[in-house]
């Protein structure tokens, strides 16, 4: 890859190791693990290889692991599987992904706010739970995809405890693998949703881990495959290479994140000291994962800094895109009350596992001066 | 066209059709150093035009096969600021607007210009069927396309010397069959692709009626003719255009008669025949130059496709030599020269 590549949260580059586990399953092995002879055998040992190694990133056992193509099936299958299981209605903070606000909202599900950090506002969920009846699914992200704040999974499992015993709780978990000890962090979560190519896994493999006892109905019906909660012939390349994944960031997560961090941390301050009128978008204190520093600057647009960026060598992304590849206002900075003038000059710099002092260097020299273009040339003022 | 001293770097604002598509070819033949946006321009529901996915997907892929960067630049903000909402607010207070006429003012050659200037592009390209021609004295101006059934050089009548030094307009001098024979020749999967003639946030499906109705507070108005007398009605008294015949309620058995005067704030629109739209002036405001102003003996066009006709302009009174048909307060005036545009205004109530 050329450049210097600060779009991890969007997606990773796969691990070497990973694509050396996967080419085999690609040519050499062509079973499919359904069938009952050698071959078949063969492809059905290698995906439960890797579904221990899922069940152990989690915390799981093996049988709760269910292989889907991503996470955005991984949270339609928690939310729609939940609810067509119980009829139940389902709950969400406001700065879930799309792939979990969407089926909340055909489901006629209720949307809590956050608070400034954009955590989930507990107070705003236990006031939803004491006057709602019917709520079965609660569903509030780990690690946020835009600006990586971590909610406190236990304090909402907690309140779900007292006041709504019966409910699931569902953790998109898919950013905060690659930073997180999962075992630890999303053990009352009783569905949680991965993506391989968030940590150096594949694009096209992931997994909803469904603790036993879970209501759940499969949205994709067919063959039966995944213990009858998702058919369709399983992505065995794929997902030996999540296993590969899982088992690597498990193995050296806690170095990783020491340094990355440090990173991070020495990216935002630069940026900070160097630009004037340049902000943190969240408040100081916030817990977060260690890979993204997500920054707003006065008086630009967010568009033309990402375009000179991109001339200078830097990949990387400011809110969500759309299916046009504009970029869009966010709703995840709108339910934080970042105002919208000012969300539109955000940033969102991500870190991952090969990011290197060489990435931070180069950032700090394109990017405050392509601000300070931007500041001269096009200043965000009134219409023209 | 070959390229010149000078920046050598354009932005080429690529719709998705086939116009934009050889304006991008022809530029890398000239030899400049071409990138591709595409405006996403409005959010809501679509069929045509500038504003959906599917063609920005086509400009996208055409850019892939030319083999030159292509963005996607949404402004879809400043673009609801400065044309939709003035759009509205314009049939709210019984004019009819320009809207594509609005949005190359603000939006292509206003935030798109200015963004490109920012981003180091001295020139900006766009698919217009028309011309930018430089004058013995140095100053440029906007002439009608080789084409002269698909010029466009009346919806780029507000462009001054600053945005015309700034602009290249590729495939002016090439008829519709030329410039399509040159995107078959060059593979582009645009070749075909038919022309957008519609505003691209009306739908087909929905229309007019249906967007404003939804928008403004719409009027019911008594319908009269030219002694006063009632003779139909309307559900929408802003919706109603100067010339318009139809949806007026009108009984027949007269002669076909037009809406010859629009009053929203009295509720009530004019009718009578043809002759009754035929005027010897026409106020206007609003002015735009390419250069300085002017006065007197001009050729004025009053609508996208319309003739120009001989007139005087005086002051923001434009004098016809014949009578002309009434120009709906909103529309637009441009002045010609001959072939070459000298700026433009927008028609007003008297």
């Amino acid at each position: 890859m050329d450049g210097v590549y600060l779009d991890h949260a969007a997606s990773t580059p796969a691990r070497p190791e990973v694509v050396e586990a996967m080419l085999p399953w690609l040519a050499e092995h062509p079973g499919n693990p359904s069938g009952s002879h050698a071959v078949a055998r063969a492809a059905r040992r290698a995906i439960d290889d890797a579904r221990d190694l899922v069940a152990a990133l989690v915390g799981a056992q093996p049988g709760e692991v269910v292989f889907t193509s991503g996470g955005t099936e991984a949270d339609n299958l928690a939310v729609d599987g939940v609810v067509r299981s119980t009829g139940c209605l389902p709950v969400c903070s406001a700065v879930e992904h799309p792939a979990v606000l969407a089926p909340v909202a055909d489901a006629g599900g209720i949307v809590v706010p956050t608070d400034e950090g954009g955590r989930i506002d507990l107070g705003a969920l236990a006031e939803v739970l004491s006057s709602v009846d019917g709520i079965g699914l609660v569903s509030v992200m780990l690690a946020n995809n835009e600006t990586g704040v971590v909610n406190d999974l236990e304090s909402v499992a907690a309140l779900l405890a007292e006041a709504a015993p019966d409910a699931v709780l569902h953790t998109d978990a898919v950013q905060a693998v690659a930073w997180m000890d999962l075992t630890e962090a999303c053990r009352s979560a009783g569905l949680v949703s991965l993506t391989g190519h968030k940590f150096g896994g594949p694009k096209g493999a992931g997994a909803l881990v469904v603790r036993s006892g879970v209501p759940l109905a499969p949205v994709l019906r067919g063959g039966g495959q995944e213990r009858e909660r998702r058919s369709g012939t399983q992505n065995v390349p794929a997902i030996v290479g999540l296993g590969e994944a899982a088992r690597l960031v498990v193995a050296d997560r806690s170095a990783t994140l020491q340094r990355v961090g440090a990173l991070r941390d020495r990216l935002e301050a630069g940026l900070l000291a160097a630009v004037s009128g340049s902000h943190t978008t969240v408040p100081v204190g916030t817990s977060r994962t260690p890979a993204v520093a997500h920054l707003w600057f006065d008086g630009i647009e967010s568009e033309s800094l990402l375009f000179l960026m991109e001339r200078d060598g830097i990949s990387a992304s400011a809110g969500s895109s759309c299916a046009s590849g504009a970029q869009e206002p966010s709703h995840v900075l709108a339910a934080m009350g970042v105002g919208r003038g000012s969300a539109l000059g955000s940033l969102r710099l991500s870190l991952g596992h090969a990011s290197d002092d060489g990435d931070v260097d180069h950032a700090l020299a394109v990017i405050p001066s392509a601000v300070s273009r931007l500041r001269r040339h096009d200043p965000v003022g009134g219409p023209t | 066209m070959t390229a010149r001293t000078g920046p050598t770097r354009v932005m080429v604002a690529m719709s998705g059709g086939v116009d934009s598509s050889v304006a991008a070819a022809l530029l890398l033949e000239a030899g400049y150093e071409v990138v591709g946006v595409t405006l996403r321009l409005w959010g809501g529901e679509s069929d045509s035009g500038c504003c959906a996915v599917s063609d920005v997907d086509d400009a996208r892929r055409v850019a892939d096969a030319l083999g030159i960067d292509h963005h996607v630049f949404n402004l879809g903000d400043h673009f609801d600021a400065m044309v939709v909402g003035p759009y509205v607010a314009d049939h709210a207070a019984g004019r009819t607007p320009n809207p594509c006429i609005e949005c190359n003012r603000h939006v292509k050659f206003g935030r798109l210009m200015d963004r490109a200037g920012a981003l180091g592009f001295g020139l900006l390209a766009t698919g217009h069927h028309a011309r930018v021609v430089q004058r013995p004295d140095g100053t440029r101006r906007i002439a009608r396309a080789a084409d002269a059934g698909k010029d466009q050089s009346y919806v780029l009548n507000m462009l001054d010397q600053d945005q015309l030094a700034g602009l290249i307009l590729p495939i002016g001098d090439l008829t519709k069959a030329e410039v399509r024979r040159r995107a078959t020749a060059l593979g582009l999967r645009t070749a075909d692709k038919p022309d957008s003639q519609d505003v691209c946030f009306i739908t087909r499906q929905h229309g007019r009626e249906d967007f404003l109705g939804r928008r403004i507070a719409v009027t019911p108005g008594r319908v009269l003719d030219g002694s006063g007398a009632e003779v139909g009605s309307v559900s929408a008294v802003e919706l109603v255009t100067i010339g318009q015949r139809r949806g007026m309620a009108l009984a027949g058995g007269v002669g076909p008669r037009f809406a010859v005067d629009v009053d929203v704030a009295g509720a009530t629109v004019t009718v009578g025949p043809v002759g009754d739209l035929m005027v010897d002036t026409t106020p206007v405001e609003s002015f735009s130059w390419a250069d300085a102003p002017v006065d007197g003996m001009v050729l004025v066009q009053t609508s996208a496709h319309g003739s120009s006709d001989p007139a005087v302009l005086d002051g923001d009174v434009v004098r016809w030599s014949e009578p002309h048909m009434k120009v709906a307060p909103g529309q637009s005036v441009v002045f010609y020269d001959g072939d070459e545009v000298l700026g433009g205004s927008i028609a007003r109530r008297a």
